[in-house]
């Protein structure tokens, strides 16, 4: 009996260890992690100024006091489910900002959500999306957000309920659901498609609105893209899958005009946070417009809630 | 007996029509969108270049904002704030004076693009600019479709 006590007692302890060691920092990315946190060249901080407006960063990292939307100060409140998330500042402030980060720990942070002194992000900063994002175009983006303005000033702590506020399940949370591998080009696609597949999966983090969840935060796969419920608030976010309750009736030119003026092709004028995502994609080219509505449309029709007219 | 009959029909007949009368405001809120809609597409044709330039089509639509916008912020009710698959913002209602102050701005950049606007080249200058309001009214005072 004392035996049994004992092995039970043993085998709980390493279990606790091995919980509290899994979901330390380092986990991820021994276990999982492809590991490419270099660039192989030069930054171009030119590059990194249209990735900035792919990924909209500033429409949760800019201060809400500024009117200037370069100000990167953080601190606008996200209002989730889960509770109220403050992004941080994440201008070139030395001691508020990532002034003094290295470009390594600046792509640690985005392609595995793990801040420098080691402890992982909540992915309501989009990290299973940045994921895919090359170490190249991480660093170029890096170069951009360190020609902003220093803005001074911390962001208040996120305020979570009960068990998301526990930072550690994190580490667990990503060894379990944090791809380990990004997205490669397909040579079997046209350029334009993959350009479209890397914006839309990648930097420009669509399916982190535009899909429903699980329980334990991940997107639901098979309903990936296909809309779901607002997490904002009351509503729901569209179906961007070309199924008849989706893009099924929008050309590829629709799609493209409404990410550069607004307007569907009913001539309403689209709202909400998607409003301020307008904003940022009219600031990208023609051609990548063009080549996001080109991977929307080749996805495979998923049925989702239709849209009310 | 019959008189509290009598009460209870009075009763659920103001109750009635309480309902439609805010499923109407709110039906007649979307009809105007829509006619927003229609106004702005002809004119977002020329913008792009798709739609030769016709300056009377354009005034046509400037003013059918301003008479549209005007009817628009007076159908927001307290008892019209759900139903009818609204996409209206509880916000409307939290902050009625900023809503029907950005519905202003419309009118005044409308009226303002009518009498600057003469020819393409003040058509291409100033439209975009009345424009603007569909998408910030909509970003502040409007929720994703809801079910």
């Amino acid at each position: 009996m004392g035996r049994l006590i004992r092995s039970v007692l043993a085998a709980v302890t390493l279990a606790a260890f091995s919980a509290y060691w899994l979901s330390g920092f380092d986990a991820y990315t021994v276990f999982r992690s492809d590991g490419r946190l270099t660039s192989s060249r030069p930054p171009n901080a030119a590059n990194g100024k249209v990735l900035f407006a792919a990924g909209g960063c500033f429409s949760c990292h800019a201060s809400p006091s500024s009117p200037d939307r370069l100000h990167l100060g953080g601190g606008q409140p996200l209002k989730t489910p889960f509770g109220v998330f403050y992004p941080p500042n994440i201008s070139p402030d030395p001691l508020d900002g990532i002034g003094r980060w290295t470009q390594v720990q600046f792509i640690r942070a985005l392609r595995e959500g793990t801040a420098p002194d080691g402890h992982s992000y909540y992915p309501a900063f989009p990290y299973p999306s940045y994921r895919h994002i090359t170490p190249d175009d991480a660093a170029d983006l890096f170069a951009y957000i360190r020609t902003l303005p220093a803005v001074s000033g911390r962001a208040p702590d996120h305020d979570l309920a009960f068990p998301y506020s526990v930072r550690r399940g994190l580490g667990l949370w990503k060894l379990a659901f944090l791809e380990g591998t990004a997205i490669d080009n397909d040579p079997a696609r046209p350029a334009n498609w993959n350009r479209g597949r890397y914006l839309v999966e990648g930097v420009g983090h669509c399916a982190e609105c535009h899909s429903p969840r699980s329980l334990a935060g991940t997107i639901i796969a098979e309903k990936r893209l296909a809309g779901g419920p607002n997490l904002e608030g009351k509503g729901f976010v569209p179906n961007l899958t070309p199924d008849k309750t989706g893009l099924g009736e929008w050309s590829e030119a629709e799609i493209a005009s409404l990410l550069k003026d607004g307007f569907t092709p009913e001539f309403d004028s689209v709202g909400g946070a998607m409003a301020d995502v307008v904003r940022n994609t009219a600031q990208l080219s023609d051609a990548d417009r063009m080549a996001i509505a080109v991977y929307l449309k080749s996805l495979p029709p998923i049925a989702g809630q239709s849209r009310s007219k | 007996m019959i008189v509290r009959r009598i009460v209870l029909a009075f009763s659920l007949s103001a109750l009635a029509t309480i309902a439609i009368a805010s499923t109407a405001n709110i039906g007649e809120r979307q009809q105007i969108m829509k006619s927003n809609g229609g106004a702005t597409k002809p004119v977002v044709a020329m913008l792009k270049g798709e739609a030769p330039f016709d300056l009377a089509v354009v005034q046509k639509s400037l003013a059918n904002y301003q008479d549209n916008i005007g009817k628009f912020v007076t159908l927001f009710p307290d008892d019209s704030k759900s139903g009818e698959k609204t996409s209206a913002s509880p916000k409307i209602w939290e902050d009625m004076a900023g809503f029907k102050a950005a519905a202003d701005k419309f009118a005044a950049d409308a009226k303002m693009a009518s009498t600057t606007i003469i020819d393409e080249t003040s058509f291409k200058a100033n439209m975009p600019n009345v424009l603007k309001n569909c998408g910030s009214c909509h970003e502040a005072w409007r929720v994703k479709d809801p079910q």
